[in-house]
């Protein structure tokens, strides 16, 4: 499925100004999208706009039309948007039932609702748990895990609603760096082997370098650059966006940049790296 | 000024998850501290022992010389200032202003110097001009930087920063950093949880690995991040940042900075 904004200007209630204005963005099936931008610029309330929550659920003014295959989800029931569209907000916390007394169950809650037969259930709660290396807290307690350990179940909870379209504000921001290379490893394979769309917000670049096809900047509510993840992330004018280059940019730029090394030089040190 | 002693801590959850076996650790009045290791390795564990929220399964910590075990939650909360992963679970008042002094004035803090207090903690994060402000009209980065100031506004001795980091730009990133220098130049300890090993390496004079509920590397980030501790680090699925790598593969030595990267370049010549 395909996700399309054309011309969306989104304003919270009660606001004095517009949170975000004329946002363009396609995102195809089997495509990542990273988004990037300073703190404040509207990269959260993208992801509500984008999921359909804002201004069903969240409320406030909304202007443009987001499509999904075509089809405009300004108007659709919630329930008929959250089988298509599955969203992780940026507080795990947040997202768990709070009723559930295991991982497992708090997993199998929303594929239950969807009225899936038990196996199917047990199927997709065992591949999500799968998929990100937590098999090991099925049987644990919700409200007893690491602030780390509950963002993998708040996102394995998403995968295992099986939508064509995840949106995910900032997924890896409370994990280690194994949990985070295990996060962009599951989210590469469902856009390649199940053409998942994925939104993605990620202040770590490192992990949008090697995760997105193509990555948008946000600044003040606008859509100000867009480009394939390669060229934006190298982009010096990140940094004044106050956007934190992936390290090999950064190093590389370290390198050149006091004159020390030339550049070829610098590239082939970090590409020995890389392997 | 007030020393750190860790002796022989473990700690089980009720419900039997070990999260600390045996955890010995001394820091030093006016150390700048930062703790990594993998989600579960017992670092929130850890911390939460300072202030008495959890107190150990086995072992002691002393506090100045002198044992948590007897001491209330409220009289440590004098000595030992926590600002948690989740700033949700922290924040309770309806305006950034009376959420900052929240702190100070149960230390019976008032009037003038109350408000002064809360101007400069919010100043120091910069939330100066958000003061009246519903917290929870701040997005999820400023509500971060809003329980860092409720901490220092508290101004304890011992200064605990649990993932500070998280969901900050390179502005954000930059103020948290520039906090820490400032608390270690006032004298005061700073203890901080982070999964950023680059923000790790540059911010802090000692950096501690923790692995299944211990501690197994202890040092400056150049010992920790230095070749010969990549083992160790691989073995907890952490890998030092990039430019301890660059510098070890181009024979510099350790330079788990860019900085002290360009700085061996240029003395290599």
């Amino acid at each position: 499925m395909t996700l399309r904004l054309s011309a969306v200007t989104y304003r919270y209630a009660g606001a004095h100004r517009d949170a975000l204005t004329g946002i363009d963005l396609e995102l195809p099936a089997g495509s990542v999208l990273g988004v990037v931008g300073p703190n404040e610029s509207g990269k959260s309330t993208l992801c509500l706009v984008a999921s359909g929550l804002a201004p069903v659920v969240v409320g406030g003014r909304i202007s443009g039309s987001i499509t999904i295959d075509g089809r405009a989800t300004i108007g659709m029931r919630p329930h008929e948007l959250a089988q298509r569209c599955g969203i992780l907000f940026q507080n795990p916390q947040a997202q768990l039932s709070g009723t559930a007394s295991t991982v497992f169950e708090e997993l199998a809650f929303g594929p239950r609702n969807l009225g899936l037969p038990l196996a199917t259930v047990i199927e997709r709660v065992e591949s999500s748990l799968e998929a990100l290396g937590i098999a090991g807290l099925a049987d644990r307690d919700p409200d007893r895990l690491s602030g780390g350990q509950v963002q993998l179940v708040a996102l394995a909870a998403i995968l295992a609603l099986g939508p064509d379209i995840l949106i995910l504000d900032e997924p890896t921001s409370q994990l280690d760096p194994q949990g985070t290379r295990l996060v962009g490893e599951a989210l590469r394979r469902l856009a390649r082997e199940n053409r998942t769309a994925i939104l993605v917000v990620e202040h770590k670049t490192a992990l949008l370098d090697q995760l997105a096809d193509r990555v948008i900047v946000i600044d003040a509510g606008r859509l100000v650059r867009e480009g394939s993840s390669a060229e934006v992330l190298a982009d010096p004018a990140l940094v004044e966006l106050g956007v934190e280059p992936p390290p090999r940019v950064r190093v590389r730029s370290a390198l050149t940049g006091a004159g020390l090394r030339p550049p070829d030089e610098a590239d082939r040190v970090l590409a020995e790296l890389d392997r | 000024m007030i020393p750190i002693e860790i002796q022989g801590v473990s700690f089980t959850y009720p419900g039997g998850v070990r999260a600390l076996s045996g955890v010995d650790l001394g820091v030093a009045p006016g150390e700048t501290l930062g703790i990594v290791g993998q989600n579960g390795s017992g670092k929130s564990t850890l911390v939460r022992h300072l202030n008495g929220l959890l107190r150990p399964t086995q072992g002691r910590i002393l506090l100045d010389g002198s044992g948590v075990g007897r001491r209330h939650v409220a009289e440590l909360a004098a000595v030992v200032g926590i600002a948690f992963q989740d700033p949700d679970r922290q924040i309770f008042a309806g305006r950034v202003r009376t959420e900052v002094a929240f702190g100070p004035r149960n230390l019976g803090l008032h009037g003038a110097e109350l408000d002064r207090r809360v101007r400069e903690a919010l100043e120091v994060v910069g939330l100066g001009g958000a003061a009246d402000e519903n917290p929870y009209d701040l997005g999820y980065s400023r509500r971060k930087l809003l329980a860092i100031a409720s901490v220092l506004a508290m101004r304890t001795p011992i200064v605990v920063l649990d993932e500070p980091t998280t969901g900050q730009d390179l502005r954000g990133v930059a103020r948290v950093r520039s906090i820490v220098a400032a608390l270690a130049a006032d004298g005061r300890t700073v203890i901080t949880i982070s999964h950023d090993m680059r923000f790790v390496a540059e911010t802090f004079r000692r950096v501690v690995v923790m692995r299944a509920g211990q501690v197994v590397l202890d040092g400056t980030p150049a010992d920790v991040f230095g070749e010969s501790s990549w083992g160790v680090l691989a073995s907890t699925y952490l890998e030092p940042p990039l430019a301890a790598r660059v510098g070890a593969r181009l024979g510099l030595g350790s330079t788990p900075t860019e900085a002290s990267l360009v700085a061996a370049l240029a003395a290599r010549g």
